[in-house]
């Protein structure tokens, strides 16, 4: 399943706007001009000036300490330093046998497609996968992850528009225990953090699987569009008070955007990003991987 | 990213400053340092805030400071103008052109949520302009998106056309045709979410303009958007000259700085702002109240704007002779109450100050109390207001009468009147300020 492509396809999409980040790193001195342009590409990277400044810190004591001089080996240094923030060794549990994995986010980030592609990832390692279209809401929300499920070849549960979400996941896990199947993905419907009700909902959702699968494990995803600025922080503090968030899905990577802000949810949250989109294609959904990320970030 | 921080935060940075007097540029430059910090965690476009930073600094210095503001509250007053002026005026109108039936073309990235507002904007034009509006489906890519624009016209009581995964171009010519032939007046097309660095899709985009030549060109964006804003709505505006822009999703708690970066980059007006999940969830955008919010300042400004049309200042300077010379008199002390009513409750002032609207709690300030207050006091005698020294006994007693309240009420106010003025002339001997902070910054309980 690893196309080789992956970096290739971020490099690509992130390199168009790369440009001027290149000549940021040429052969000259550290100065402070240097390091202000550094902070300038974190910026616009969407990494906030927070983290942009905590990491410049970083790298200051980095090149004193290993007494660099040459751009190019503190961009390096820099490299290293991020790729270490968004770093982590925990396991996906999904790989280790079933699991549920609930799906969830704001609206229009891209959930029922990243579900698709997740279905179809599992299914090519040769699991069988379970979708509950537990967005009720949207119009034809259901009808598009049928779409996707079709694609990639798995069951479906779904009820009628309107529809409790938690009914849907109830009887899409009767139907998974019946097929015996061995990975629950549970798409949601996009709400906005800030909404006390919806969140709720969320955690309903959350207790009935807690309940009915107790003994299997679940990964709470939350889905982030990677042109996400400052708020997908709030968001993903909301999310996890509510849900117990367990990884972050980074969407659209394929677009101009670097999805930065991801570097501060996991200093702030210890959240793992586990994996990125990085196109439409039922393939474009590729592992995340902390130096490949930190490289094409920089 | 507390919401209130900006003018805290100014207001430390002024701390030092008692005076009032020109803002140095020193401290213009400590406050914009602040204002930078602000609009970037608001994602404000980074090179939008530098160019911003420097046009409000080169104003602010040298500027005088309003009687009745602290140097932050100028500054902010400054920053407030200079961002409402770059968000452009109010400009919700749309243009239906001339051609029959007119075309508004809705552009954008991957879930920004065009096919909602699709439906919104249908129902606005049925209701406010009272035309017939057809709802065009161009998004032959996603699954379903044609689905979900036939449930959301359903909602928004409008026909839906489609052709499946037809050519979008050809598609929309038909609609158009058939608009026309069954008479109605607005074709609104729903295109494919696309990346602005997709080449072919933004080719397409460009030929369904050029099929429809449409009366407006929208562009759909997330109010969340970060720095990335600024590329995408200068691409699209490139390919297919943009006539507006409308921001979704505002109903969420981002600051929205995106709104900025795009109106500057682009010259664009914003149109609309999507405020929810119901049809009717579409509003006309205000520029100022975007211009506050991306600041984070509450209503900090609307306390400004209030407080500079209340206070006159010859009677401020005046007042501030009386309490300094000790002729602080009861008659000051009922002007005084009724520039604080020009200024709108004591609640309604509080919760405008970023802060303090949580805060308050249960510490409601008791407005029957003032007015109790005002009554006694306008049962005076203008000499007694002037010398509350003479208020023996029986003057109390037709006080209370006179009032309608009792003797009581009356001792607890001629008390309060007689500590405050106490506690003023051992201020002014130098620590007004401190004091007055911590009796709550008015001398009187009401």
């Amino acid at each position: 399943m690893e196309k080789k492509s992956w970096f290739t396809k971020l490099k690509e999409g992130l390199g168009k706007t790369n440009s001027w980040f290149a000549g940021l790193f040429g052969g000259e001195r550290i100065n402070d001009e240097f390091y202000e342009e550094l902070e300038e590409a974190m910026i616009l990277a969407d990494m906030g000036m927070d983290t942009a400044e905590k990491l410049l810190d970083a790298l200051r004591e980095t090149v004193k300490r290993e007494k660099l001089t040459a751009r190019d080996e503190a961009k390096d240094a820099l490299i290293r330093l991020i790729a270490d923030t968004v770093r982590h060794d925990t396991p996906f549990l999904a790989d280790q046998g079933p699991c549920t994995v609930l799906i969830v986010g704001v609206n229009g980030v891209g959930k029922t497609t990243t579900i698709g592609k997740i279905a179809n990832l599992y299914k090519q390692n040769g699991r069988k996968p379970m979708i509950a279209a537990a967005d009720t809401f949207r119009a034809a929300a259901a009808e598009q992850l049928g779409e996707w499920a079709n694609r990639a070849d798995c069951p479906m549960v779904r009820h009628q528009e309107g529809a409790d979400p938690a009914a849907v996941v109830f009887d899409a896990i009767a139907s998974y225990r019946a097929k015996g199947c061995d990975l629950l993905l549970v798409d949601t419907a996009g709400r906005l953090h800030n909404k006390k009700n919806l969140m709720n909902e969320l955690n309903k959702i959350r207790r009935v699987i807690a309940r009915e699968l107790p003994d299997t494990p679940c990964e709470v995803l939350l889905v982030l569009d990677a042109t996400t600025g400052q708020n997908a922080t709030a968001q993903a503090k909301a999310f996890m008070e509510v849900c117990e968030l367990t990884g972050v899905v980074l969407t659209k990577l394929d677009g101009t955007a670097k999805g930065g802000v991801t570097v501060q949810i996991h200093d702030t949250l210890n959240v793992p990003v586990r994996f990125i989109g990085v196109g439409e294609g039922i393939d474009d959904l590729q592992r995340f991987d902390a130096d490949e990320f930190a490289k094409a970030l920089l | 990213m507390a919401f209130e921080g900006i003018s805290s935060k100014l207001q430390s940075v002024f701390k030092k400053l008692t005076g009032k007097g020109r803002l140095s540029e020193k401290e213009v430059r400590e406050a914009m340092r602040e204002i930078k910090l602000a609009l970037l965690e608001a994602d404000v476009n980074f090179l939008v805030v530098k160019d911003f930073v420097k046009r409000v600094e080169a104003r602010a210095v040298g500027t005088d400071v309003l009687e009745s503001l602290t140097p932050g509250q100028m500054i902010i007053k400054i920053v407030n103008e200079e961002l409402t002026s770059l968000m452009g005026s109010t400009n919700a109108k749309l243009e239906f052109g001339s051609k029959k039936p007119a075309v508004i073309l809705m552009a954008g990235l991957q879930g920004a949520g065009k096919t909602t507002m699709c439906g919104k904007l249908a129902a606005l034009v049925k209701k406010q302009y009272g035309k017939t509006v057809l709802l065009c489906a161009c998004d032959i890519y996603r699954p379903a998106a044609i689905d979900q624009l036939k449930v959301v016209g359903g909602k928004a009581e409008v026909p839906v056309f489609e052709r499946g995964t037809q050519k979008p171009e050809q598609t929309v010519v038909e609609a158009i045709e058939y608009a026309r032939s069954h008479f109605i007046d607005v074709v609104i097309v729903d295109t494919a979410g696309r990346l602005h660095i997709d080449g072919d899709m933004m080719e397409e985009l460009k030929r369904v303009r050029d099929a429809c030549e449409p009366a407006e060109i929208l562009l759909v964006i997330d109010a969340m958007t970060g720095q990335d804003a600024v590329n995408a709505a200068k691409a699209f505006d490139e390919t297919v000259p943009l006539t507006g822009v409308i921001i979704t999703k505002l109903d969420g708690d981002t600051r929205g700085g995106a709104a900025l970066s795009v109106r500057s980059v682009t010259g664009k007006p914003i149109k609309f702002a999507g405020t929810g999940e119901k049809m009717t969830d579409i509003e006309p955008f205000h520029p100022d109240r975007m211009a506050s919010r991306i600041l984070g300042m509450g209503d900090v400004l609307t306390l400004i704007e209030k407080a500079e049309k209340a206070f006159d200042e010859k009677k401020a300077k005046e007042l501030e002779r009386k309490m300094r010379t000790d002729a602080f008199t009861l008659e000051d002390f009922l002007d005084q109450m009724e520039q604080m009513k020009d200024m709108g409750s004591m609640e309604e002032i509080m919760g405008m100050i970023p802060g303090m609207s949580g805060k308050m709690g249960n510490l409601q300030v008791d407005e029957k109390a003032m007015g109790r207050t005002k009554a006694i006091i306008q049962a005076m005698t203008p000499k007694e207001r002037e010398n509350p020294d003479i208020l023996n006994a029986s003057r109390r007693r037709r006080i209370a009468r006179g009032s309608g309240t009792q003797i009581q009420d009356v001792n607890r106010l001629i008390n309060q009147f007689d500590q405050s003025r106490k506690l003023m002339k051992q201020l002014t001997g130098g620590k007004l300020g401190k004091k007055m902070k911590r009796r709550g910054g008015f001398p009187f309980k009401f």
